[in-house]
């Protein structure tokens, strides 16, 4: 048995910080696919061929 | 202002840290749960902003790589929901007096205003931010406008000064697919400049025709509402006059590359109806939506919903339809 009794509020903020890690993965999973997108199609050639031309 | 929240924030965190919790049985006040943050970014209004700027990017005449597309609908929704909460932010005075929004999270003592603030203020940035990172900074810069003109613009200034606040806040709505348009081809066009036309002048009929039939408590709050300031007969004048624009500036998409034979008879047949109930609505009177507890007035409202989601959708199947070259 638990010595520390739980009380609502721990509930409460147990889902919100597994809502706030859900969301700091999405996060990271959307930086993570932009990048992957941006190399791969060539999004960033055209600022590397600006920053060559000066 | 913001100083003061900051510190009073910082006293009722040190407060609740040296009493523990699970010692005191009673439930913290303003200890917010994650769907009262989520409520903030007012997901109702996030859904229209998420289909108008899909259909707005994918009736552009350029496509995204599928993986940006979807990024850039996320970030244009984040930008909406982010002025959402600013919105509750400044208005949680008028949201307490108000039966409709006195349960919303600011109001209900659920999350501090600043909290509400903060929110607001971090993901405006951060939506902004990143959908130039995604897109191109002419859709962010038009994002970040779209957040100021509904926040300073709409909710600071217009909104409790002018009877015509339904007009100017429904400009902030109509911007996605604007945005969408935009993060797709980087520039403007007319198409997407009809589409905002589309929601501006679709806005006011729709909610008018809520008003004479919903004994708003807008007055209480101080908010001045056309029903109110220039009557019911004026608010039925209104609606014919903005239908009758709308209906003109829907037909018209039909002759530009985002529509097609789909929008084109869709337009036909839903705004012909929809002129239809305006007409209905001018000429009757209070007598007679008394006696039938307003049925035109509802079976308008209830068919402007349609009327706006169905060409829409219809614009969406037309540049389907063009991407894979059926009706070439």
């Amino acid at each position: 048995m638990s010595l520390v009794r739980e009380h609502d509020l721990h509930k409460k903020r147990r889902s919100r910080n597994a809502a706030v890690a859900l969301l700091l993965v999405s996060l990271i999973g959307i930086v993570l696919g932009l990048t992957l997108v941006k190399v791969t199609s060539g999004g960033f050639e055209a600022v590397v061929t600006s920053q060559e031309g000066r | 202002m913001w100083a003061v929240g900051v510190a009073a924030r910082a006293s009722d965190l040190w407060e609740f840290q040296m009493s523990d919790a699970s010692l005191n049985p009673q439930t913290i006040s303003g200890d917010a749960e994650f769907g009262d943050y989520f409520a903030l970014l007012k997901p109702r209004v996030m859904t229209l902003v998420v289909f108008t700027a899909f259909v707005g990017l994918l009736a552009a005449p350029m496509s995204l790589h599928p993986f940006v597309a979807f990024c850039a609908v996320l970030f244009i929704a984040i930008g909406g929901g982010a002025s959402g909460a600013l919105n509750m932010w400044w208005d949680a005075d008028i949201d307490a007096v108000m039966r409709r929004t006195a349960n919303r999270p600011v109001p209900a003592g659920r999350v501090d205003a600043q909290e509400a603030l903060a929110l607001g203020l971090a993901l405006s940035g951060f939506s902004v931010i990143f959908l130039g990172l995604a897109t191109n900074w002419s859709a962010a810069a038009l994002l970040a406008f779209t957040i100021f003109f509904y926040v300073v613009i709409y909710t600071m200034w217009l909104k409790r000064w002018t009877p015509q606040n339904i007009v100017i806040g429904g400009a902030a709505g109509a911007f996605p697919p604007m945005i969408g348009w935009m993060a797709a081809t980087g520039g403007f066009a007319l198409e997407p400049v009809l589409m905002f036309a589309l929601i501006f002048m679709w806005t006011p009929p729709h909610f008018w025709a809520l008003a004479l039939f919903m004994r708003s408590d807008y007055d209480d709050a101080g908010v001045p509402m056309l029903t109110v300031t220039h009557g019911r007969r004026s608010t039925r004048k209104h609606i014919l006059f903005y239908t009758i624009i709308l209906a003109a500036l829907a037909l018209a998409m039909a002759f530009t590359s985002a529509g097609g034979y789909v929008y084109g008879a869709t337009a036909l047949v839903l705004n012909a109806i929809f002129v239809k109930g305006a007409i209905d609505i001018a000429r009757r009177d209070e007598e007679q939506c008394e006696a039938d507890n307003f049925v035109v007035e509802k079976k308008f409202f209830r068919f402007s919903l349609l009327y706006l989601f169905a060409h829409f959708t219809a614009i969406l199947i037309d540049s389907t339809l063009l991407r894979l070259e059926v009706f070439i």
